[in-house]
């Protein structure tokens, strides 16, 4: 089995694996963070979004192995020395979550959004949402707490 | 300083509790917990709508690498397990009880839907266990397969059950039929609509996950699962399916990822699970990949209806009569006779003054997945059936669809209606006209000529909906045939050091209860909201409880905890008149402080949670040490939330596509808790019901019985850009029934906005009907035929 190395919230991530591991499966299962969702099997829901080099990806379309020297960061990396990232506290906020389920991958979509798009409106993130499905708040609030993170952020 | 002021209190929009942890990361939902030893399974599932098993041969998976056990059915049997019930026995008009097939945890001998139970492998690793059930050889005689509702009756069709000739599992009526027949005689007008209502299939994030685990040296079976009543599951794997004897199964609920009704149900994996723990001796892991959940989660709606409107020459209401065939799936799920039955006949007087109402429902069977309670469970059924009726009867009377509702709007209370329910309390007008301000109704010709303008087709649609919530009193749900009692149970703990925790039956499963609970409690006892700890999901912490579901949280679930916080302040009100040498009547207990009257003697809260536990010198028969109360809520009556959604869409007739302009919501849940919590709860529900409207439709191909929607790549769940952002509004009637004047807010949003949508799609085309859901190709369909029916004429 291949050993796959990696950086994951800052710190080195090594572990055998079997070729077909996913990206997703080697955060869950070999590192045991579990914040990082699984909410279907053809990519759609968008629960498994992780950074990989600072950009968003949905981690279950991805093998570990191709993932192989990168910088990961997972929802359990964003908080800094207790301080939640302002999406983060925005979802908060704005009650951006109910189940909890989406959340993470939402979050993580959301900041890789605001990176690309300054100047952010409510059409844009309706249509950048459209990788990530939540079934417990219409989207109303998850919405809001974007546009409110993005302004925060400028 | 009182929590109200903090902003702690009842009525405020306070951030949730629980937040934290899932933003950060940090849930457990089930299947983030990992046991020792633990293993993993997989489940065969049936390739046939119907089959007969002739043989199975499992020896090559038993033999495949990783592998620790394969079951079938036989092994389920052989060790006296029982199948999955249904805690609802629906009576038939002729008397006789519903028509019940078996439901084995593994098939047996025949499989009836594409997903059935046909045998579980335990593994090593989940990939192994895959591995090893393709080796699995079953040798089956496929079978026709019954799937269309309107021939499943016919007689030809293929049986599901023996048991249940015709596939009728139950013949049902309600209401009067000889007064109905009379209102029709002397009525001016009789308004005729044939409705389906859209099969769906639920879809919570948080695909369903089980962990069985068995302790030999104690005896007791651990259940960890994806429920919204874990203690109701114990009871069922029980008392019924003989799992374990109730003392000895464990069954922990954890963080849930929604339900949406789909969690309440006692299913087979979970149950496969926790049997065979014992079997293999090792914990076993179970989570169902999301095709997996297509095919087995129980579905929602497949309703198929005639409905009939009788009306006098001024548009009153004089008389409904509906006949819908529902669809139960292949077997019986844990409610499922109950939701096109009484949750749904018994709502369809809607808001209004409906002197004489019958309804017939058959239940039927079909080689389809089951068929149970999904967010509303069978109140949006009604409501999509009188809302369109009503509709289509302010058009063919031309009557304005606003006035012909206001004008037979139920207008004192208490209101009994024909189909059982005493409706309490509300004020529909004020809804529908709070609506129409926040619509701009008077404005709407002005915006319809404007989009005409620019070759749109602007449309808008009312739905008055109504539903029974807060399920429900128990004498009632007993007395129509329920197999539970549906109260609900609380216990306050106070610790020494005066901060508390509160049991609940109630589970929470995106609901914020561990705030809005925390709310109330915080708010009576004048401790700030960090200091209460919400406990639920665990039977083991909570010793009974009937879950959530039926937006009966605040209503059953928050008013046991007020009882039990009675309880608890006239204890503390006893130790404290003991303490400060005063008669109990003359203690005032107010944001957080004990006083006497009259003087100036005090206790806070947490002096005299040490002093219940101390104990020193109460007279011991008087006050028992300590300071926790219980209490069982049952309520005395349904709650009838009730509101105006209206919708306004916009159309392109070239494309199809529908543009939801702005959508309305004015709801009465009598007194709100956490404002921000229930808008949420609101939107959800919108969202949920303009997804069957538009987008949502769980399809079976009409031969092979096949589910054709079995991905997100085929079930068009809906996504942000499918939504506009709501306008929400409330107006207040308390709810007289509940000490908390509560009614319930979940399920409001996917009852009342399918008919909305529908009424203002249909309204924008200038046509009667149109099948949910309105995708872009039935609409565009629909725009064609009305322009060459127009250029014809």
């Amino acid at each position: 089995m291949p050993v796959v190395s990696m950086t994951v919230n800052g710190k080195p991530a090594s572990a055998d694996v079997e070729a077909r591991t996913l990206l997703v499966q080697f955060i869950r299962e070999q590192l045991g963070l579990t914040g990082t969702h699984v909410g279907c099997d053809t990519s759609q829901c968008g629960a498994c979004v992780v950074h990989v080099d600072g950009r968003a990806v949905k981690s279950c379309t991805m093998l570990a192995a191709q993932a192989e020297g990168a910088e990961v960061l997972t929802i359990e990396g964003l908080a800094k020395n207790g301080e939640l990232h302002p999406v983060q506290a925005a979802f908060r906020e704005h009650h951006g979550l109910q189940c909890g389920f989406c959340t993470p991958g939402m979050i993580m979509t959301a900041i890789d959004m605001i990176r690309r798009n300054p100047g952010l409106d409510e059409e844009t993130v309706r249509e950048e949402l459209e990788g990530n499905i939540c079934r417990c708040t219409g989207y109303h609030n998850i919405v809001k707490a974007i546009l409110a993170a993005s302004q925060e952020m400028r | 300083m009182s929590d109200a002021a903090s902003g702690e209190g009842i009525g405020q929009p306070v951030r949730r509790k629980e937040d934290y942890r899932f933003i950060t990361g940090n849930g457990h939902y089930t299947d983030d917990i990992n046991r020792p030893r633990q293993t993993f399974a997989y489940f065969l599932r049936s390739p046939h709508a119907h089959a007969r098993i002739k043989s199975i041969d499992t020896s090559a998976a038993e033999a495949a690498p990783g592998v620790v056990a394969v079951f079938t059915g036989k092994h389920v049997a052989n060790d006296g397990i029982g199948g999955l019930i249904c805690g609802w026995t629906v009576t038939s008009k002729d008397g006789t009880p519903m028509k019940v097939g078996p439901h084995p945890i593994l098939a047996l001998d025949t499989v009836r839907y594409v997903g059935d139970h046909v045998a579980m492998v335990v593994a090593e690793t989940l990939a192994d266990a895959r591995a090893a059930a393709e080796l699995i050889e079953v040798d089956y005689e496929a079978l026709p397969a019954t799937v269309s509702l309107s021939s499943c009756q016919d007689g030809k069709a293929p049986q599901v059950h023996a048991e249940a000739p015709r596939n009728t599992c139950f013949e049902w009526e309600l209401g009067n039929k000889a007064e109905t027949e009379a209102a029709f005689a002397k009525a001016d007008r009789v308004v005729k609509l044939d409705l389906k209502n859209n099969r769906l299939i639920p879809n919570a994030m948080e695909p369903r996950a089980a962990i069985g685990e068995f302790d030999k040296g104690t005896g007791i079976y651990t259940l960890h699962t994806t429920s919204q009543n874990p203690h109701v599951a114990r009871l069922v794997l029980s008392a019924f399916v003989g799992v374990a004897p109730e003392h000895k199964l464990r069954v922990i609920a954890p963080d849930v990822g929604g339900g949406f009704g789909s969690k309440i149900f006692i299913y087979a994996e979970e149950t496969a699970c926790v049997w065979a723990a014992a079997k293999v001796g090792r914990p076993i892991k179970w989570t169902a990949d999301r095709s997996e959940a297509f095919l087995s989660d129980a579905h929602g709606r497949d309703h198929l209806s005639h409905a009939e409107l009788a009306l006098d020459k001024d548009g009153r209401f004089l008389g409904l009569r509906v006949k819908t065939i529902a669809n139960l799936g292949a077997y019986l799920s844990t409610f499922s006779a109950a939701v096109p039955t009484y949750l749904y006949g018994t709502l369809l007087s809607g808001q209004y003054d409906l002197p004489a109402i019958h309804v017939e429902v058959d239940g039927v069977y079909t080689h389809t997945a089951p068929v149970d309670a999904y967010r509303g469970a069978g109140r949006p059924e009604a409501t999509y059936l009188i809302e369109r009726i009503v509709e289509t009867a302010a058009r063919e009377t031309g009557i304005d669809p606003a006035e012909i509702r206001r004008r037979n709007y139920v207008k004192t209370f208490p209101h009994q209606t024909p189909v059982i329910m005493n409706y309490d309390a509300g004020d529909y007008a004020a809804s529908l006209d709070a609506a129409l301000d926040a619509i701009d109704y008077k404005g709407f010709p002005a915006r319809k000529a404007e989009a005409a303008r620019r070759g749109m087709l602007r449309g808008i649609g009312f739905s008055s909906y109504i539903e029974a919530c807060g399920l429900a009193p128990s004498a009632a749900v007993g007395s129509l045939g329920a197999g539970v009692g549906l109260w609900e149970s609380a216990e306050v703990r106070v610790n020494p050091t005066g901060n508390i925790e509160v049991l609940t039956g109630s589970h929470s499963h995106g609901q914020g209860h561990e705030t809005t609970f925390a709310q109330l409690v915080a708010s009576r006892l004048g401790v700030p909201l960090a200091n209460v700890e919400i406990v639920h999901g665990d039977t083991d912490k909570v010793q009974f409880g009937m879950g959530t579901y039926g937006s009966r949280s605040g209503a059953v679930g928050m008013s046991a905890i007020a009882k039990a916080l009675d309880k608890i302040e006239a204890k503390a009100k006893k130790i404290a008149a003991h303490l400060m040498e005063a008669a109990v009547e003359d203690i005032v207990f107010e944001n957080g402080v004990f006083t006497v009257q009259g003087t100036d003697k005090s206790l806070a809260w947490a002096e005299l949670s040490l002093a219940a536990y101390t104990a020193h010198g109460f007279p011991s028969a008087d006050i028992e040490p300590g300071l926790k109360e219980g209490a069982f809520y049952d309520p005395t009556n349904f709650t009838f939330p009730a509101g105006c959604h209206i919708c306004e869409v916009e159309i392109d007739p070239d494309t199809g596509i529908v543009k939801i302009a702005k959508f309305v919501a004015v709801d009465d849940f009598g007194t709100v808790i956490n404002p921000m919590i229930v808008e949420g709860q609101v939107h959800g529900g919108i969202a949920q019901g303009i997804g069957q409207a538009l987008l949502e439709h769980g399809v079976y191909d009409a031969d092979s019985g096949q589910l054709v929607t079995g991905s997100y790549m085929d079930y068009c769940m809906p996504r942000a850009d499918d939504l506009p952002s709501f306008t929400l509004g409330f107006t207040k009637t308390e709810c007289p029934s509940n000490p908390l004047g509560m009614k319930g807010c979940g399920e409001a949003g996917a009852i009342a906005s399918p008919p909305a949508v529908i009424n203002a799609v249909t309204d924008a085309l200038g046509i009667r009907e149109i099948e949910m859901p309105a995708t872009p190709a039935r609409i565009w369909e629909a725009a064609q035929a009305a322009t060459s029916r127009a250029a014809a004429e």
